[in-house]
């Protein structure tokens, strides 16, 4: 115990130097409520004026402008032509998805020789997706993406947070105008609905 | 006291509870919305009360929040520790409060009121009574404020000691420690406008304050002893434990202070003494330093400028105004405290009592020395 050295306080090469105008802090105190006061007035100048005075936004009405186009947000399902998914069921999505929160269950329509496989349930379980992307990168068909809105994502629990087959075909409703689809021969395209 | 005396005294307390309970619940409100504005955030929106059968949602920038929080804080488990002072545990939040509000019994918040002239139909009733707007129109009116401060003090060791909890006593003894301290450089600050005033009634300091200086300058408190202002100001943001002067609740080290073991109502209870505090402060601020009810140059009989021309107002639009002007005083008074508290950061604690005892002390002590000085040389 008594060979041990005193506490010695570490000096930094960024040591605050003050001289005795800040030292007596009732000076700089008077500067620093200036510059807040001066932001309050700001602020409430605009807002009284109409503006808006504020650097956030309300945040589910209101989106930022600088949204960034290519954000990886909610996913849609793309519809064919006759509002039926363009998905294949082809379970790539599901493979590839390392949160693996994708579950299709493929289901076969004998009417429709074209396009015969199709998911009769796609879910995405939103409270543990990463929003990586890798699903739509997999894609062969481009029939999921990702839009880049988030709406509606929170859910009171985990169980509320699985989003349905109707949600991703309906909630922004988008057609692959790129693909263009042979209509059901013997069918007029674009009337029937798909009955799973 | 008679029957009209009664009346008035039931009026004037009605009055004052109205205004400080209303104080207290809109500077919650007011401290949340001002702090967002000055850190650029847009602040509480989403509380909302629904008129019943439509969909119509009255949001009013987030207004219901305060209503919210109380009816969280009324309906909220009302919690204890297991090893607590029962009957001292359930004092502190009453002793925290109380004398806050009988403070304000001794603020003027108006001139001279005459029933009779206001209200022709009672002029009988009344027969020329005239009262002061001021709950208790006390000679001490400057002693009773400090006693009563004095007792929120226990409010604070009393809940401390009593929750069997070593942050709440560590909070406990700052608040006694530092409430000490602050309130002897009150006093002193005090002392200064006594000494100019030659009062400690406060409703005629503030009658004194009603007329001009220099032949220009209102004279108010603040213009004879500006120093004394900002001395009292930075007591007074320490009476009332608010940044930076937070140490006894500072929450980084002892959680909530001495009121952490304190749920539901009991600590809403604290919070609202706190606010109520504010608004306390401010009228104190007003009443002794800013002319307390009055508008520049005005008094009972309406204004007198300095160039000589008098506009003289009917009575009750006097009343109207001075209640207002006394309103709207003491708000900019609040909304100032509540600048000061987002702005600076939280004492040391030993800084704190340095910058008692070391810098404040001396300073309004030479504030008084000064001021009795110029008086005896002027006498």
């Amino acid at each position: 115990m008594s060979n041990r050295k005193p506490y010695v306080r570490k000096q930094y090469w960024n040591e605050p130097t003050m001289g005795w105008y800040e030292r007596s802090y009732l000076f700089e105190v008077v500067r620093g409520l200036a510059i807040t006061g001066g932001v309050f007035l700001r602020n409430m100048g605009k807002w009284m004026s109409g503006r808006k005075g504020a650097l956030t936004s309300y945040y589910p009405e209101e989106t930022r402008a600088d949204y960034a186009p290519g954000n990886r947000g909610k996913h849609i399902l793309t519809m064919r032509p006759d509002g039926r998914p363009q998905c294949v069921a082809c379970n790539m999505c599901a493979t590839v998805c390392p949160a693996q929160v994708i579950e299709i269950d493929g289901a076969f329509d004998p009417d429709d020789p074209s396009h015969p496989k199709y998911p009769s349930r796609f879910e995405i379980d939103y409270s543990r997706c990463i929003f990586c992307g890798l699903c739509v990168e997999a894609c062969p068909e481009d029939a999921i993406r990702m839009m880049k809105e988030t709406p509606d994502l929170p859910g009171p629990d985990r169980h509320q947070m699985w989003l349905g087959k109707e949600e991703l075909l309906n909630w922004q409703p988008r057609q692959d105008v790129a693909k263009p689809y042979p209509a059901a021969p013997g069918s007029d395209a674009g009337a029937r609905r798909h009955e799973p | 006291m008679n029957a009209q005396d009664f009346a008035v005294s039931l009026v004037y307390v009605g009055y004052a509870l109205a205004v400080l309970l209303t104080f207290g619940a809109i500077l919650t409100w007011v401290e949340r919305k001002q702090a967002a504005i000055m850190s650029d955030r847009i602040g509480a929106n989403r509380a909302y009360v629904r008129i019943p059968f439509t969909n119509v949602k009255l949001i009013w920038l987030g207004l219901f929040h305060g209503m919210a929080d109380g009816l969280k804080l009324l309906l909220k488990e009302d919690f204890k520790p297991k090893a607590y002072d029962q009957l001292a545990y359930t004092l502190g939040p009453w002793l925290a409060i109380v004398p806050v509000l009988l403070v304000f019994a001794v603020v003027p918040f108006g001139g001279v009121l005459n029933p009779g002239l206001l209200f022709p139909g009672l002029a009988d009733w009344f027969g020329g009574r005239t009262y002061s707007m001021q709950i208790a129109p006390i000679d001490a009116g400057l002693l009773i404020v400090f006693a009563f401060s004095g007792i929120s003090i226990i409010g604070a060791m009393l809940a401390g000691w009593s929750s069997a909890n070593k942050f709440s006593l560590l909070g406990a003894l700052r608040a006694g420690s530092q409430l000490i301290s602050y309130e002897l450089v009150m006093g002193l600050t005090v002392l200064g406008i006594v000494l100019v005033f030659g009062t400690v009634n406060l409703s005629s300091l503030v009658n004194q304050q009603s007329g001009v200086v220099l032949g220009f300058l209102p004279a108010w408190g603040i213009v004879y002893q500006p120093f004394a202002a900002v001395l009292f100001m930075i007591a007074g943001i320490a009476e009332n434990k608010r940044i930076p002067f937070d140490l006894p609740e500072a929450e980084s080290e002892l959680i909530s202070g001495y009121f952490t073991e304190y749920s539901a109502m009991k600590q809403g209870v604290f919070m609202l003494s706190e606010f109520i505090e504010i608004a306390i402060i401010g009228a104190l601020f007003v009443t002794l330093f800013l002319g307390g009810y009055n508008l520049p140059f005005m008094n009972d009989a309406g204004f007198t400028f300095p160039g000589g021309s008098v506009v003289p107002l009917s009575h009750g639009w006097v009343v109207v105004i001075q209640l207002l002007t006394f309103l709207g005083k003491v708000f900019l008074l609040c909304s100032f405290q509540i600048l000061v508290r987002w702005t600076l950061p939280r004492f040391r604690w030993d800084q704190l009592l340095r910058f008692a005892w070391r810098f404040l002390l001396p300073l309004s002590i030479i504030n008084l020395v000064v001021t009795a000085g110029v008086l005896w040389a002027q006498a």
